[in-house]
């Protein structure tokens, strides 16, 4: 049994889009929306708002106080937090020590990304300064560079097959279909994935996810506040954080993602379960390989054996451990700062019955594993119903 | 001043460990070594996080390292569109590794993790200067 401290409340999501036909402002508010209804209370009750992007995307400074004010959150404060591609896991984990700590009762964690006001090229260029800036940028880095390096590491290492990555595509495309808010919702076959062209080897088109534009919203809740507001608590049992050097080359390995290990065991820890207690979870798949790194990491695999699970595909909705079966980032597509809350919106779902065609039968406990840059920020949430 | 020069494009114009790119135009890889931890850095660095010195000396790059990873980018940021493809790679010199690309000259070759490389330094055309990696055997 989960403790009862802190619970969530009520989820929320845009749709996940090439263009978003409006401004930030407007974007923040579908997710908004959707969690207020979701959570059934008014704007009253919500005490602080957490604003989680990456900057430069659009031309707002300072977005967390435009977004306070369309909300019609003032006087609650407010402020942005940013870990790249984690920033709205990490929003979740402030809004966790608020509630714990008795500072503020009802928190609004909100992520949002706009990313479709600049080229796919620009993006590239922002994502790989996103990484050591005086030190590898000028090489000409980018996210699919990255991410493949481990990938041929992890070929090197353990013998893992371009293959191997095709199936997880292919996993994410059979769920991404049935996602009506996600940006890709094409069927993928093996054939196509194998036969689309190196981004950076070895990594293909269709091993990498698509940018998009979106929001989401996750509303936390003391366990005083919950029982009061709420039918449906989901409870927070793990949250566990860790960070490994931005430069590849100060890591001590590249074998896996070692902020993602180190965070699912804190998080693993502080919520008294194992690999093997968790019935559901999403892992950051922002590229094919980063899965099989994450299946690992999170003890679903040994390490080396992650490409295992998806050729038995146990990691379907009917195998030992269900990942990513909302289509994952590969479908949703990867709105930097929206990304985590969607996941923990996806979970959440599950915890309560009510995901629908991708309902895994009596959920009880799900899994969060969202990852900001390369393997830089790892955060690992663990909730229960 | 000076590390402008640094890659094929720097973002970064200032810092005390400029003299990296005073030893590349000299022909030679460098990076910092802290006496006291008896701790070699990379990327280099005048303070230690082990002891708090502020001024760590610059020791030779080994001839040789090995290869921990690498890609063939065939997709570039803005700005790095006209050396497409390039190699980017990490090397392993016992004690400390290093980020960069390897050689243009090993495009085509059947590039395997673990071969052995060596760093060497890189002019490029509109003067701008790195260190880079190439196949040693
Ligand atoms: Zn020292």
């Amino acid at each position: 049994m989960p403790d009862k401290d802190v619970a969530v409340i009520g989820v929320g999501q845009s749709a996940f889009v090439r263009g978003y036909p409006g401004g930030i402002r407007e974007l923040c508010f579908e997710a908004y929306r959707e969690a207020m209804q979701d959570a059934g209370i008014s704007s009253k009750e919500i005490k602080a708002l957490i604003v989680c992007c990456a900057p430069e995307y659009d031309k707002q400074r300072s977005p967390s106080s435009l977004i306070d004010e369309y909300l019609g959150l003032n006087p609650a404060p407010t402020f942005m937090v940013e870990s790249l591609c984690s920033s709205s896991t990490t929003g979740f984990a402030i809004a966790y020590s608020f509630i714990k700590s008795g500072l503020y009762d009802v928190v609004c964690v909100l992520g949002f990304q706009k990313m479709s006001e600049i080229t796919s090229q620009d993006v590239q260029e922002r994502m790989g300064r996103g990484a050591d800036v005086m030190w590898e940028s000028p090489y000409g880095t980018s996210m699919p560079a990255y991410y493949a390096m481990y990938a041929q590491a992890h070929f090197a290492n353990f013998g893992t097959q371009p293959e191997d990555l095709a199936l997880v595509r292919v996993k994410a495309s059979t769920y991404g279909q049935l996602n009506e808010k996600a940006v890709y919702r094409k069927k993928v076959t093996f054939e196509q994935v194998m036969e689309s062209g190196f981004v950076s080897s070895p990594l293909k088109v269709m091993d990498c996810c698509a940018n998009a534009d979106g929001s989401s919203c996750v509303i936390l809740a003391s366990a005083d506040r919950a029982k009061e507001l709420s039918k449906k608590p989901v409870w927070v049992m793990g949250v566990g954080q860790s960070n490994a050097p931005m430069n590849l080359a100060s890591r001590e390995h590249m074998r896996g993602l070692e902020c993602a290990r180190i965070a699912g065991e804190k998080a693993y820890a502080m919520a008294g379960v194992g690999p093997q207690d968790i019935d559901v979870a999403e892992v950051h798949d922002c590229f094919t390989i980063a899965e099989i790194l994450a299946y690992e990491a999170l003890g679903f695999a040994k390490p080396g054996e992650g490409p295992s699970l998806i050729r038995d595909k146990q990691t379907y909705l009917e195998g030992k451990i269900p990942v990513n079966v909302d289509g994952g980032l590969l479908s949703k597509g990867h709105p930097i700062g929206a990304t985590g809350g969607s996941q923990l919106r996806t979970i959440v779902l599950q915890l309560r019955g009510e995901a629908g065609a991708i309902q895994v039968p009596n959920a009880e406990i799900g899994l969060v594993h969202n990852i900001g840059g390369v393997g830089i920020y790892g955060n690992v949430i663990i909730l229960g119903r | 001043m000076g590390f402008e020069k640094f890659g094929r494009k720097s973002f970064t114009a200032v810092t005390k460990v400029g003299e990296y790119v005073d030893k590349l135009e000299s022909g030679e890889v460098y990076t910092t070594h802290c006496p006291k931890c008896n701790k070699t850095y990379f990327p280099p660095r005048m303070d230690c996080p082990g002891c708090l010195s502020g001024s760590l000396e610059w020791v030779k790059v080994p001839d040789t390292g090995k290869l921990v990873t690498f890609t063939n980018v065939k997709y570039a940021p803005t700005g790095f569109e006209g050396d497409l493809p390039y190699l980017l790679a990490v090397v392993d010199f016992g004690g400390f590794r290093m980020f960069g690309r390897l050689s243009d000259s090993m495009q085509g070759m059947d590039i395997k993790v673990g071969m052995t490389v060596k760093p060497v330094v890189v002019n490029y055309e509109n003067g701008q200067i790195a260190h880079e990696f190439v196949a040693a055997e």
